[in-house]
């Protein structure tokens, strides 16, 4: 079993008081909380922080914690034999059970509100889990299935919480966006006294694409244009999600005009679907060959052109 | 490693179910969830009903809501005006998205 320093992951020393654990979880959960937070690593340090606060604020937990020493975050180490006694596992090296897992359930035990699940006479559903999953454009665009694995405790016939690896294959629905959940009943923490299942929410979180950019149901791309397609017009292949498309490039198109390619964005569940957004970009060459460079010193010659008239007049 | 094939409920926006699903999947009050509704942050699809239904993306919504009340040791009001600020911030962030995109 390997320790964790729920002092140091609170910032706070071995002495502190209630308040003193209190503010310290506050203010890190207002920094980490994964519904507040923007940092990427936010939902798993928020765990820690929780885990951590669940543990010290609860007295008797604290205290059972306290008993086992001081030791250095990550070290692994077997729990008293007064523990393996408890759960009839004398000798073993408690290798696949989290610390966290144990003192929840172990003798006073308890959680976060203070509440003794497994020696409650009623019935107690078990805890949700989420995992977020990341899903590639193309598996929303067309559905398709995606394992999602995570770990989650288990008790066995003595009552020692082992942490299992658990995979569950799952469809992921045509039409579904980002952050969008799936909700496996009863896939979550095991319940106590007859309690159900908690549940597993699977989020849905589109991986940055390449190509394409997503807001909503609509897809952008930058569609690269040379200056002559873009003065002349042309006939020019662009990417979609359901295949390449020719599409035509009026004479005279500028950078930022948007061309809107109908439902060819990502499909909803009720058979629309969003718009194909070509952001035009005009991209001109760094270097030009020497017949190049006169041609352009001639279109500028002749050229009436002005790019610049509405911020180099004077005003009426 | 076993993986298990496993039907899920799509938390979509064009299923629905009801004010008693919502409460029983996220761990809300009564009075709680009755509170989001009339601050807006849960809508139903219908006020004339006269049992209400709600979508079913609203789990993500009512589980949200209990977990900032959890987290955050909230009262009912400090749940309410954080879910206010919380649903304002996603109307912002989607705007962003599409100004960005």
């Amino acid at each position: 079993m390997k320790y964790k320093d729920y002092y140091q992951t609170l910032g706070i020393e071995r002495t502190a008081t209630i308040d003193d654990i209190k503010k310290a979880y506050r203010k890190l959960a207002h920094k980490y909380h994964p519904d507040v937070s923007k940092d990427p690593k936010g939902e798993e340090k928020f765990k820690e922080i929780a885990e951590a606060y669940a543990t010290l604020k609860n007295a008797e937990k604290r205290q059972e914690y306290d008993d086992l020493g001081k030791r250095p975050a990550g070290e692994n180490f077997a729990p008293p034999p007064e523990w393996q006694q408890h759960y009839g596992a004398s000798g073993s090296t408690f290798d696949d059970v989290d610390i966290s897992d144990l003192l929840n359930a172990f003798r006073s035990g308890g959680y976060a509100d203070g509440s003794n699940r497994r020696q409650a006479r009623h019935p107690v559903a078990g805890d949700d889990y989420t995992v977020t999953v990341p899903v590639a454009l193309e598996k929303i665009y067309c559905g398709g299935e995606t394992d999602v694995s995570l770990e989650l405790p288990e008790y066995d016939e003595n009552g020692l919480p082992h942490r299992v690896q658990r995979t569950f294959r799952v469809t992921i629905p045509k039409g579904a966006t980002d952050g969008q959940r799936l909700r496996l009943p009863g896939k979550g923490g095991p319940g106590f006294n007859g309690g159900e299942f908690g549940d597993l929410y699977v989020a849905l979180k589109i991986e940055a694409h390449p190509i394409f950019r997503v807001s909503g149901r609509d897809l952008f791309f930058d569609l690269l244009l040379t200056p002559s397609e873009a003065v002349l017009g042309a006939a020019v292949e662009i990417p979609t999600l359901g295949g390449k498309l020719e599409i035509k490039i009026k004479p005279g198109t500028s950078s930022g005009q948007r061309l809107r390619l109908a439902k060819r964005g990502l499909p909803s569940p009720h058979g629309d679907a969003g718009n194909l957004y070509a952001v035009i970009q005009i991209m001109v060459p760094k270097q030009v060959t020497e017949p190049e460079r006169k041609l352009y010193e001639q279109l500028a010659a002749i050229s009436d052109f002005k790019a610049r008239e509405h911020v180099t007049e004077e005003p009426k | 490693m076993m993986t298990t094939v496993f039907d899920s409920v799509w938390l979509s926006d064009f299923d629905v179910c009801s004010a008693k699903h919502l409460i029983e999947v996220s761990g809300l009050s009564s009075e709680e969830f009755d509170v989001l509704v009339e601050i807006g942050v849960i809508v139903p699809i219908s006020d004339n009903d006269q049992t209400k239904a709600f979508q079913l993306h609203h789990v993500v919504t009512a589980n949200t809501a209990r977990k900032l009340r959890d987290d955050f040791e909230l009262d009912l009001h400090g749940m309410a005006l954080a879910m206010t600020l919380m649903r304002r911030i996603d109307e912002l962030q989607e705007e962003l998205n599409a100004a960005r995109a």
